[in-house]
């Protein structure tokens, strides 16, 4: 139905329901009951952890938005919230977390060291970035954010969850059958994790002299 | 019309049966049309924490701790039977108090047999 024009326009849409009568398709239903009812897995990892902790409490509240229900196994989780500093020794163990999620999941890098390794990117033991590894939805900076900034980062992911499209070439990954959802685990190598990054997910950025 | 007084009974029990039915078919056959499966090795593994899995899920516990239960409930029954036993005690008449003799030397005997079986034993 997506290249046919809609019966109906947003605006109609709107109108009609200003006018008490809703009218909705099958794909804006399927993303507001999702994009309400994001749950996230209960994994915290360094000091960010500790904010997300507070954003899930009474003052914060994140059940406003949905996504109270911490799960402890990633078999009910949609959401991974990297929430701090990822350790090359920690890395597999994230990655692997992440596989065992079941489609659709999205993953919210919170804070510096989720992003780029942050004040301790120069480490030879953390990792520059889990978006290395496994594909990254939302971006939140901050060394810690504030709870107010992972709730934000939830309600953009929300926003995102709400425009995906159910069929066609704009399919998200989960709806599609031509794409692969698993990510290569790293494993322990003599120097660094290998593979360095998931070339999938990732591009080694080039280094001009 | 004249219904059965616990009528709405059976409605609950239909609507309690028929909505999570409804849901798991709503469910199934989102699957079956929309979302293609995507198992794999690593999804498919036991889940441990994110480590890698090591061995079988289905071990065995070791049964012996049925002892420590019988033991637990020779002094929790004990407590709970002999804290109104006390509060009562001047009040009672002699087959009370030998009723509750008899009880008490029946748990007793409980212990005693921990004791000689050497149940007790820290090892």
């Amino acid at each position: 139905m997506s290249d046919a024009a809609p019966a109906i326009s947003q605006e109609e849409r709107d109108e009609l329901r200003r006018h008490g009568i809703l009218l909705t398709s099958l794909e804006e239903l399927y993303n507001w009951g999702r994009s309400h009812s994001v749950w996230p897995l209960n994994f915290g990892l360094a000091c960010c952890a500790i904010e997300m902790i507070a954003a899930s409490m009474a003052r914060y509240d994140i059940a406003r938005f949905g996504s109270e229900v911490f799960r402890p196994s990633p078999r009910q989780a949609d959401l991974l919230i990297v929430s701090g500093t990822v350790t090359k020794k920690m890395a597999p163990q994230v990655v692997r977390l992440w596989n065992q999620m079941p489609e659709p999941k999205y993953c919210i890098a919170m804070g510096a060291c989720a992003i780029s390794g942050g004040p301790f990117k120069q480490g030879y033991n953390v990792l520059k970035g889990i978006d290395r590894f496994i594909p990254v939805d939302i971006y939140i900076p901050g060394c810690p954010p504030r709870p107010e900034a992972l709730l934000h980062g939830l309600v953009q992911l929300q926003a995102k969850i709400s425009g995906q499209a159910i069929t066609g070439p704009d399919a998200p990954r989960h709806l599609r059958s031509d794409i692969e959802c698993d990510c290569p685990v790293p494993e322990f190598g003599a120097h660094d994790l290998e593979p360095t990054s998931n070339k999938g997910v990732w591009t080694v950025p080039v280094v001009i002299k | 019309m004249n219904a059965h007084p616990y009528a709405f009974l059976a409605l609950f029990l239909g609507v309690a049966l028929a909505f999570p039915l409804v849901m798991l078919a709503v469910a199934q056959a989102w699957f079956r049309f929309f979302q293609p499966g995507k198992p794999s090795r690593v999804k498919n593994d036991v889940y441990e924490c994110g480590l890698e899995s090591t061995g079988d899920s289905w071990i065995q516990f070791k049964a012996h701790y049925y002892l420590y239960a019988i033991l637990f409930l020779i002094f929790d029954v004990e407590v709970l039977f002999l804290l109104p036993f006390a509060v009562t005690f001047t009040a009672l008449p002699a087959g009370a108090l030998l009723a509750m003799l008899a009880f008490i030397l029946l748990l007793a005997e409980g212990l005693v047999w921990a004791w000689h079986r050497g149940h007790l034993e820290w090892k």
